[in-house]
């Protein structure tokens, strides 16, 4: 996978993964070109398409669509299955999620897709050990209260990210 | 200083912006706060701004005076700061960054961290963007933890070493010891996926790898055995196929391994046929891995009967209700289409009805691989398919469509009426959107059919009453008329009911095209030369010199001087005129069509050129005559100048290049430069074609004159090798 963009359906970026070096400017102008051309495709249309020389597979899943950009050789219907999976894995952490969670607490949806995935490609196939590998880092910030991560609600907590001070201890 | 707000409390109050402006200025003002914050070095509330700072980034604003700030939070020692320091980091701090160095370091201590997490941070950081220096320097530590017993980090480690090899190729030999155990039954599959996927790489980049590796196929086979075999595990499940992402991976790994080695696609035939019969196609997942197999069974060498099982399932694709399964299989089959001709075939209809589909994506797979498939056997039908589905595409599909149509009638027509027929097809519903090259191609198999003449030029007479707008159809129909306006006006047609038309009626409609807006410049020229050409084939010589004197003065150059010259054949050399507006001969084509092939006869024909003869001048003490002849054999392509002659004061110098509008048309400028003192007079250049004809030439000379320009069209002549003798007399004092 080269990149991940996820968008909301007035084309607002909601989260950007980039598995290649690109600069800035590249970067805004392939967003910008890339959410045009999904968001102006019909319904009922594939969820492939071709753009640049890469193959682009896309989903929309309620109010945001989940973009992905493969290599010629990549599996575009595995694609399709990785993409929901990472939907299922926000959906357990956050209980039911909707776009608003991901609006508001974005770096947590990184966290997620980073334990999922790792360089473009899925580092871990079991649901349950990647929740369970957010949920033991998610301790690491939140030993000194019992509220657990794993209940945040769409309402935002008050519990904000560095108010907590932990400390790791060095070996 | 108060403390600096929360990151939610941050987002909401941003969304509450109500224009762009507003948005600009919350944004602004909270930048200002977050900038003085840094600068006091507040190792508090630090992890905060830059939080803060990284959805402000994402919204699109600056974000490049919170890179160094990542570069703290990562080298602090609490997690929640290097948590937020690395996404920092890789959102922030790529490659192209001068201060992305910085962090080796950093990564270095945390990949060696007593805590499992951080170390997986850095890893994470590492193979998402580490750059080539950074993973140089740090492959070492990636490889000690590719070997180490954590799982958690073991399969970290082996996408981070993917990616180091892919920066750093050199590199893989390092991580060959490390992957002996990768896909030992001791991991509990744990680490099964990423392994693969590192193996994977590895195979693709190196030959000497990939013959190592081979000796996992056994392994592979039984490890994907275990997959379908196996009971429900419902951690790896997906819709009840288990791990369907370690089923793809291997299928691919198996695809690679097998491709060109008759022992290990041997080895690997029986569970592929077990997976292609016994995976669940009602979802996509089963689909997917069904997809794969396929994929791999036609990259390998395997026998006949597990590759027809493979487009069978491809045909099963086809009439999936499921578009993105159709799309997927239809890609395939184009990949196939050449190896597997015959089998392929068999889904021709299922093809052809894609043809209709709503998706745009679909429909264009479906005409390429419909192309693909039409032959002798089956151009009738398919053509009438393609026809119809020209008539109703997107514009964006009608160029590629009639070029392919183009070709396949080529190909294999069955009949040169039919033939005439289906470009006539083409050129009336799609003929704004033919390439430029069709029209030469296009004349060239109307000349070539000598007994179709009076029948296309009919038609192509009856195509223009009806629409003026389509350029090619125009040209191409003017070309015509021009051509064999007398077989129209005689009504000799055979294939079908003979129209009665005068030549009047002809010469309106031509003359219709030179006026109407629509007529592009060189379909202006195309008629011009059309009118032209009637003069020696209709009776009504006085309207046609009328025409072509009133655009002597026309604004565009090329009509002017089309006109201008046409005028000085009926003036001053009308003995010529007949022969010179003959019928154009046969034209042998030298290679198919398209600009590739003019490459080939370009290579062919540089050996013949310039064979030049060179008569002595004949020095007199009043004048100078020079005689000079040359043969050229040219084609058509890009030529380097030459001079053809350069004595006495004279030189001459050709340079040949494609017109712009029509490639096809070549461009021979002669630029003739007088470098004497005197002028010479009566100079007179001839060139011999086909047929002899010349050209008027100013007979004068003046000294010191330059380039003299003379300008030779050779209209809808393509890629034949044209024989030129030139003559040029001229005396000088």
């Amino acid at each position: 996978m080269q990149f991940m963009l996820l968008f909301s359906r007035q084309g607002k970026l909601r989260l950007q993964k980039w598995y290649v070096p690109l600069c800035d400017k590249e970067k805004k102008k392939i967003t910008r070109e890339l959410v045009q051309t999904v968001l102006a495709r019909k319904p009922k249309m594939c969820s492939f398409l071709e753009w640049r020389d890469l193959k682009i597979v896309y989903k929309r899943y309620a109010s945001l669509y989940f973009c992905c950009a493969i290599e010629d050789q990549d599996n575009e219907l595995i694609t399709l299955e990785i993409i929901h999976r990472y939907v299922e894995l926000l959906d357990k952490y956050f209980g039911s999620v909707c776009e608003l969670d991901i609006i508001f607490n974005f770096e947590k949806a990184y966290f997620i897709l980073d334990e999922f995935l790792l360089g473009g490609e899925a580092q871990e196939t079991s649901k349950k050990n990647v929740l369970k590998a957010i949920e033991q880092a998610d301790l690491l910030i939140d030993t000194a209260t019992t509220q657990s991560t794993l209940t945040v609600a769409s309402e935002p907590d008050s519990n904000t990210l560095a108010t907590i001070q932990n400390t790791v201890s060095t070996a | 200083m108060p403390a600096p707000i929360r990151l939610r409390e941050l987002i909401r109050t941003i969304r509450t912006a109500r224009t762009q402006a507003e948005e600009r200025e919350m944004i602004q003002k909270e930048c200002a706060a977050i900038r003085s914050s840094f600068r006091e070095e507040d190792n508090t509330y630090r992890c905060r701004n830059v939080a803060k700072l990284l959805y402000m980034h994402m919204l699109g604003y600056p974000a490049h005076f919170g890179q160094l700030e990542c570069l703290k939070l990562i080298a602090s020692q609490k997690f929640t700061d290097k948590r937020i320091g690395y996404l920092g980091a890789m959102l922030l701090l790529d490659e192209r960054q001068d201060v992305h160095l910085l962090m080796t370091n950093c990564i270095k201590n945390d990949l060696n961290h007593s805590t499992q997490y951080v170390q997986g941070l850095s890893l994470c950081t590492l193979g998402c963007m580490g750059s080539s220096e950074m993973c140089r320097d740090l492959a070492g530590e990636v490889e000690k933890l590719l070997k180490t017993s954590n799982s958690y980090l073991r399969k970290k480690a082996a996408l981070c070493a993917v990616h180091v090899i892919r920066k750093v190729p050199e590199l893989m030999e390092m991580f060959l010891p490390a992957t002996k155990n990768l896909l030992s039954e001791k991991n509990h599959g744990e680490i099964l996926h990423t392994s693969v996927v590192l193996l994977t790489e590895m195979c693709e980049r190196s030959p000497d790898m990939l013959s190592h590796f081979r000796k996992l196929v056994p392994q592979l086979v039984r490890i994907l055995k275990n997959l379908i075999m196996s009971g429900y595990s419902p951690e790896h499940d997906v819709s009840g196929i288990s791990d369907p992402f370690l089923q793809v991976r291997i299928l691919r790994l198996l695809r690679i391994l097998g491709k060109g080695d008759d022992d290990s696609s041997e080895a690997m035939n029986d569970i592929l046929a077990q997976v292609a019969t016994n995976t669940e196609t009602s979802k996509n997942v089963g689909n997917a891995i069904l997809y794969e197999t396929v994929l791999t069974i036609m990259d390998i060498k395997s026998e006949s009967g597990l590759r027809v099982l493979a487009i069978n399932i491809l045909g099963r694709f086809l009439l999936n209700n499921d578009k993105n399964i159709r799309y997927v299989a239809l890609t395939s089959l184009l990949k196939t289409v050449q190896t597997d001709h015959n089998a392929v075939q068999r889904h021709r209809s299922t093809i052809v009805d894609c043809l209709k589909d709503l998706d745009v994506s679909i429909k264009r797979r479906a005409m390429e691989l419909s192309f693909a498939l039409v032959n002798g056997n089956n151009i009738r039908g398919m053509m009438k398919e393609l026809l119809y589905f020209l008539d109703s595409c997107d514009p964006d599909f009608k160029a590629d469509c009639a070029s392919g149509i183009f070709l396949a009638a080529e190909k294999y027509a069955p009949s040169k009426r039919w033939h005439i027929d289906t470009v006539m097809r083409v050129l009336t519903t799609a003929g704004s959107y033919v390439r430029d090259d069709s029209v030469p191609n296009l004349i060239q198999l109307i000349t070539n059919s000598v007994e179709m003449h009076a029948y296309t030029v009919q038609r192509l007479y009856k195509a223009l009453l009806d629409d003026i707008s389509q350029q090619p159809l125009v040209q191409v129909a003017s070309w015509c008329i021009g051509e064999y306006g007398d077989l129209l006006v005689s009504g000799q047609c055979e294939e079908e009911e003979p129209i009665q038309v005068s030549e009047d009626e002809v010469l309106d409609v031509l003359e219709g095209l030179l006026v109407s807006n629509l007529s592009t410049p060189v379909t202006r020229a195309y008629s011009l030369t059309a009118i032209m050409k009637l003069s020696t084939r209709f009776s009504s010589v006085n309207r046609i010199k009328k025409v072509v004197s009133i655009y002597g003065s026309s604004i565009d150059v090329e009509l002017q001087q089309r006109a201008v010259e046409y005028n000085a054949l009926f003036k001053k050399y009308d003995h010529m005129r007949p022969a010179l507006l003959e019928r154009m001969p046969i034209m042998e084509k030298t290679a198919t069509n398209g600009p590739t092939d003019i490459a080939q006869t370009n290579g062919e024909t540089d050996s013949t050129i310039l064979d030049t003869k060179h008569l002595p001048s004949i020095t007199q003490p009043a004048s100078q005559v020079g005689r000079c002849n040359y043969h050229i054999c040219f084609c058509l392509a890009g030529i380097p100048p030459m001079t053809a002659y350069n004595k006495n004061g004279l030189k001459i110098e050709f340079t040949f290049e494609r017109s712009n509008p029509s490639p096809n048309i070549a461009v021979i400028t002669i630029h003739a430069t007088n470098s004497t003192e005197a002028d010479m007079t009566e100079f007179v250049f001839q060139a011999a074609v086909p047929k002899v004809c010349s050209f008027p030439s100013s007979s004068s000379f003046p000294h010191y004159a330059l380039n003299l320009f003379f300008l030779f069209f050779f209209l809808g002549i393509t890629d034949i090798l044209v024989t030129k003798k030139l003559y040029l007399t001229f005396n000088s004092m």
